[in-house]
């Protein structure tokens, strides 16, 4: 999730199963709990907790999820673009990443 | 396992305020087991650095490492070839592996980025709790498996104090009292009797108030 930041999104909407529903039990559980760890880390780092949002839908709510998307879109684009690419249109040359 | 848990990102970015090249190393032992330093750690931290640094208009360049334990030379040995390239090194080991990786890198400035906790065990996914302060002289055998030293949070060995209240320490409504513990399991295993050979008072000369401890044995010298 970090790493999509790292690459240039402005945000990141994370689409899980319905709770109670998921196929590995408590997956989207846990997922939704590491979301809101990133959530906070975006947080206390300046690029906006609102940045992640997880939504729950099941696989046969194809509109519901046109409208979470449409939703999610429209709210980034309200906040802007990240920290990230704005201090990136400054400084063009550099680009993203670590080393291993 | 020794527990701990992360420095506060805002301690992180303070102490590498000097830096713009670091190496974040983390542990595949205990700090592994407890998701405070094991190599998931190390991703999250070192992307989350370089979203900092590069928000604040100053880029960070981060190579991520974890060794299998960093309180052992063998594996510490592992990073000789490159450590010199960096200009700090952030350790998320406990602060036995950070210490030791500052002793055998001494020209390359180590940070800590893990407050180390205690000895701890996982009472379930995400929750850990002390059991041990290793005080060199193991009494579990008379207390029915339950360390007056930790348990109790005066470290008493006579008994429960004034302060146990139905089965509750003074010091916070949810933490059991160790002697109350201790005495029920004893009546359980029908061992009340071991209550009286332990001795009334306890030596700590093994423990820290010896000063710094060491372990040598002969045979695998
Ligand atoms: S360095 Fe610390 S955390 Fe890592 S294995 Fe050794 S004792 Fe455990
Ligand atoms: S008695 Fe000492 S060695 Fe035994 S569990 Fe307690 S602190 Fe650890």
């Amino acid at each position: 999730m970090l790493k999509a930041f790292e690459n240039g999104a402005d945000g990141v909407m994370v689409v899980g199963c319905l709770e109670g529903d998921c196929h590995y039990l408590s997956g989207n559980i846990r997922a939704k709990a590491r979301v809101q760890r990133v959530s906070a880390i975006l947080g206390r780092i300046g690029l906006g907790a609102e940045r992640i949002h997880m939504y729950n839908l099941s696989a046969g709510e194809g509109s519901k999820f046109a409208a979470f998307a449409n939703e999610f879109v429209e709210k980034i684009r309200e906040m802007g673009q990240s920290p990230i690419n704005a201090a990136r249109l400054k400084v063009p040359e550099q680009s993203a990443g670590g080393e291993r | 396992m020794i527990t701990g848990t992360p420095k506060p990102i805002e301690e992180i970015l303070e102490m590498l305020e000097p830096y713009d090249k670091i190496i974040v190393a983390g542990c595949y032992g205990c700090v592994t087991v407890c998701r405070v330093g094991g190599e998931k750690e190390v991703q999250v931290l070192a992307s989350t650095l370089r979203l900092a640094r590069e928000a604040a208009g100053r880029k960070i360049t981060i190579k991520e490492i974890s060794l299998e334990r960093q309180c052992d030379p063998e594996y510490i040995e592992q990073m000789r070839g490159y450590v010199q390239d960096y200009q700090a090194v952030l350790s998320i080991a406990c602060g036995a592996g950070i210490q030791f990786l500052a002793e055998k890198y001494t020209t390359t400035p180590l940070l800590p980025g893990i407050n180390t906790g205690f000895l701890g065990v996982t009472e379930r996914q995400g929750e850990w709790a002390e059991r041990c302060q290793g005080c060199g002289d193991c009494v579990l055998h008379l207390t029915g498996g339950i360390c007056p030293v930790t348990r109790c949070a005066k470290s008493l060995f006579h008994g429960p104090c004034g302060g146990s209240v139905q089965g509750h320490c003074e010091v916070g409504k949810d933490v059991p009292c160790g002697w109350q513990l201790i005495i029920d399991r004893l009546k359980a295993l029908d061992q009340m009797d071991n209550y009286t050979k332990l001795k009334p008072y306890k030596g700590w000369n093994t423990s820290r108030d010896g000063g710094p401890r060491r372990i040598v044995r002969e045979d695998m010298i």
